[in-house]
């Protein structure tokens, strides 16, 4: 029998958590690239994954204090920008998506490296670089429950440190997206040329807003770092971009809140969609036989990649997106 | 750069079930042809012994077994575990007492006359839940391979072009589509995966013999490469989808494709049936096992068969022509749709030969289901060096990519040789962004 209370309270706690919080971070980056910009970034993991592992590598091995291992993890964010944006951004759309894409999944072959073991830990992953972040936990019992969601106390101090830096982020971008240079990043988005044409500097606005992006990424990984407490490399694997373009479309795109709300409903479908399938297929008697239990894992890859691509094609602009303004050409 | 309005010819007509329906029945159908390696995954895995892990391995040089071969297993720190010989099959086992890093060595004085080992030792991590097989190559009594740098040089060389002969292989669809459809197509590494568990499931799950098996699976291939042309591409061309979204579309089509294949495949590396381990021959100052000569061979012979494609036959000229300039292709009675739609076809035939090719050549033997997706990285490296868009520019650019790949193992480790490919592609943008034989105004 499928408990369906339980998998209601996952969910809500998974709309929540940590996951998608850190969905949130990158989707948000992910809004600036592609929903005002038009960027396709396909590698936000890969910002993710210097922002991680820039604060872990500066803690464990420089012995830096964390704030500054949150400052030299941002910092990679900016360096990665730069380096992928300079050959890219002054050529076609897809150009800059397979770079991205190829960043990504080489930074995660870096890092798994045995070469690099003394710096990133290898496959065996790094740890001990956030004591920091835990002894400032506030929270002194064990675990808390609130509207009958369970939360351990590490995972809540994480909850309310991340919601912060995500209500942060989205209150710089809603400040942005109002400015003048806001505006100039539409104009770039509908179209390159009239913008370049009313003297915009092109190249420099969507490298500011690649910038902008990345950093929101890094800030990701350095909450999913500090929320976990070890960086293992095959975490950031490329498929986890797309599952942050998911939440953002989901979310709709070009919408200040559009990100986070699409984590928050994409982390709880994700959850129940999970929970009833390991239900249902496991015990003596599965309500659904032709699945091993050891699948489910692999079968919520499957259907984010189907839903990801029906939702590009029958809903682009997602549940609170305008239609107009996500309807992109690769230029 | 080309308008979505004017592009696309036909009605503006057949709506969104349509696409639906066709989408999921490609999904269906690429399902099905997985079912069959299925059985694979029935097999149970020997749970540990109680004591100890054991850890075997099976001495063969060719087709004969070495008896009476002495093989010891070392400790971490060098200290002697334990020591067995080879059984009449050649067969050997060893128990080491827990997990851990361990240096599995052949007795060099205890092999038959005429037998030299090529890589006597061999160092593993042994887990505990996990089955451990240890595999040394034998070889017959030869001039001892040529240390030297030239020498490595050299086969470092051999080594690349025939790489990058087979990403060429595999990315001439990738670019062929790019430049009739527009389409960067990141579920292309997919076609390549799934030709090669096609032709690992008539292989191993059905025995037939590989030759045959992958010549089959070609033509699975092609057909999946069509269906993916008339199921998605065609009616979101119709819906006049925008080319970003096709290319979202692609990538969630390509990882849902490839956790299909796990699901059905597993995450395990499958070897095929047959050529297995090899023996390199020498051949002057280079040594090539058979199916490296062979993959090299074919490669070529198949390059050749797409250049004269595209210079002598109506088609391949259609092909050139649609790459060029699709509306005056149109206008001048090309039908572009049944153009995209053999580019669909040659695409997905090619892809899985460059899927066997590259399990053969690369990864010794053996199917994997993120290979084409670790391959469809070198392959955007490969066609972006040579222009996108352009056949022949693919299959320089992947010679040059391969070459570097092999070859910067000389001053890089070697799980991040890819890392080279990476490199040019960055590289290429900064200085050429059209590319090596690409014209510039395709790069907006």
């Amino acid at each position: 029998m499928i408990d369906y209370s339980v998998l209601l309270t996952n969910g809500l706690g998974q709309a929540v958590g940590t996951s998608a919080i850190f969905f949130a971070l990158l989707a948000i980056g992910l809004n600036v690239h592609f929903g005002y910009t038009g960027l396709l970034n396909f590698g936000q993991i890969g910002f993710a994954l210097v922002g991680g592992y820039g604060m872990g590598i500066s803690v464990v091995n420089f012995g830096l204090p964390l704030w500054g291992g949150v400052g030299v993890g941002m910092g990679c964010g900016v360096v990665l920008a730069l380096l992928l944006g300079i050959p890219t951004l002054r050529l076609r759309a897809d150009y800059l998506a397979i770079v991205t894409i190829a960043a990504s999944e080489i930074l995660r072959l870096l890092t798994r490296s045995t070469s690099q073991t003394n710096f990133t830990g290898g496959t065996q992953g790094l740890t001990g670089y956030g004591t920091a972040f835990t002894e400032t936990n506030p929270f002194d019992q064990r675990s808390y429950s609130l509207l009958g969601i369970g939360f351990q106390r590490g995972e809540l101090w994480a909850i309310c440190v991340g919601w912060t830096v995500v209500g942060l982020s989205v209150l710089l971008v809603w400040l942005l997206v109002r400015s003048p240079w806001g505006r100039v990043l539409r104009a770039i988005r509908e179209d390159e040329d009239a913008a370049r044409a009313l003297g915009k500097n092109v190249f420099a606005y969507k490298m500011q807003a690649l910038v902008l992006g990345g950093v929101f990424g890094s800030l990701g990984g350095i909450f999913f770092a500090l929320s976990v407490q070890s960086l293992t490399p095959d975490f950031w694997s490329p498929p986890q971009t797309f599952f942050a373009y998911a939440a953002l479309i989901l979310g709709g795109a070009a919408r200040v809140l559009g990100p986070v709300v699409g984590a928050m409903i994409f982390w709880f479908l994700l959850s129940v969609i999970d929970g009833f399938l390991r239900q249902a297929t496991a015990g003596t008697d599965p309500l659904i036989a032709f699945i091993d239990s050891q699948d489910v894992g692999a079968i919520r890859f499957v259907l984010v990649g189907t839903f990801l691509g029906l939702l590009m094609v029958f809903r682009p602009q997602g549940i609170f997106g305008n239609k107009r303004e996500v309807q992109l050409d690769v230029r | 750069m080309r308008p979505p309005g004017r592009v696309w010819s036909g009605e503006p007509g057949p709506l969104a079930p349509r696409v639906l329906r066709s989408l999921l029945a490609v999904l269906i159908a690429c399902t099905g042809l997985l079912a069959l390696a299925a059985p694979a995954l029935a097999q149970p895995t020997p749970a540990p012994a109680p004591e100890g892990i054991e850890i075997d391995g099976t001495l063969r040089s060719g087709p004969t077994a070495l008896e009476g071969v002495t093989v010891e297993v070392l400790g971490d720190s060098g200290q002697p575990v334990d020591e067995t010989t080879s059984d009449a099959g050649g067969r050997w086992e060893l128990t080491v007492p827990e997990a851990g890093t361990y240096t599995f060595r052949i007795d060099p004085a205890s092999l038959p006359a005429g037998t030299q080992v090529q890589q006597g030792e061999v160092t593993r991590d042994i887990a505990a839940d996990r089955l451990s097989a240890v595999i040394f190559r034998f070889g017959a009594e030869r001039e001892g391979l040529d240390t030297s740098a030239t020498g490595q040089v050299l086969r470092l060389l051999v080594d690349g072009v025939r790489f990058g002969l087979v990403i060429g292989i595999t990315a001439v669809g990738l670019s062929l589509i790019f430049g009739t459809t527009g389409l960067t197509n990141f579920s292309h590494g997919e076609l390549v995966t799934i030709g090669a568990v096609l032709a690992w499931t008539l292989n191993v799950t059905l025995g037939i013999q590989l030759i045959w098996a992958t010549l089959i699976a070609i033509v699975l291939g092609a057909a999946i490469g069509a269906a993916n042309e008339l199921g998605i591409w065609r009616p979101l061309r119709r819906r006049r989808a925008s080319l970003i979204a096709m290319l979202v579309v692609s990538i969630g089509l390509g990882i849902a494709l490839r956790y299909l294949v796990l699901i059905f495949f597993g995450g395990r590396s499958e070897s095929f049936a047959d050529y297995n381990s090899q023996i390199a021959r020498s051949y002057g100052p280079i040594a090539l096992t058979d199916k490296d000569l062979a993959t090299i061979t074919i490669s070529i012979v198949v390059m050749v068969g797409i250049a004269l494609l595209l210079q002598r036959t109506r088609v391949g000229k259609a092909m050139r022509a649609v790459s060029d300039n699709r509306d005056l292709a149109a206008a001048s009675g090309i039908d572009v749709d049944r153009i995209v739609l053999f580019v669909w076809t040659l695409g997905g035939g090619l892809a899985t030969l460059g899927g066997v090719l590259f399990a053969l050549s690369e990864l010794s033997s053996t199917v994997q289901y993120e290979m084409g997706f670790r391959l469809l990285l070198l392959m955007f490296a490969g066609v972006i060096l040579g222009g996108l868009g352009t056949a022949y520019g693919a299959l320089v650019g992947c010679l040059i990519v391969g070459v570097l790949v092999q070859l910067s193992t000389l001053f890089i480790p070697l799980d991040l040789k890819y890392l080279g490919g990476l490199v040019v592609l960055i590289v290429i943008l900064v200085f050429r962004p059209q590319g090596l034989l690409g014209s510039r105004g395709r790069i907006g």
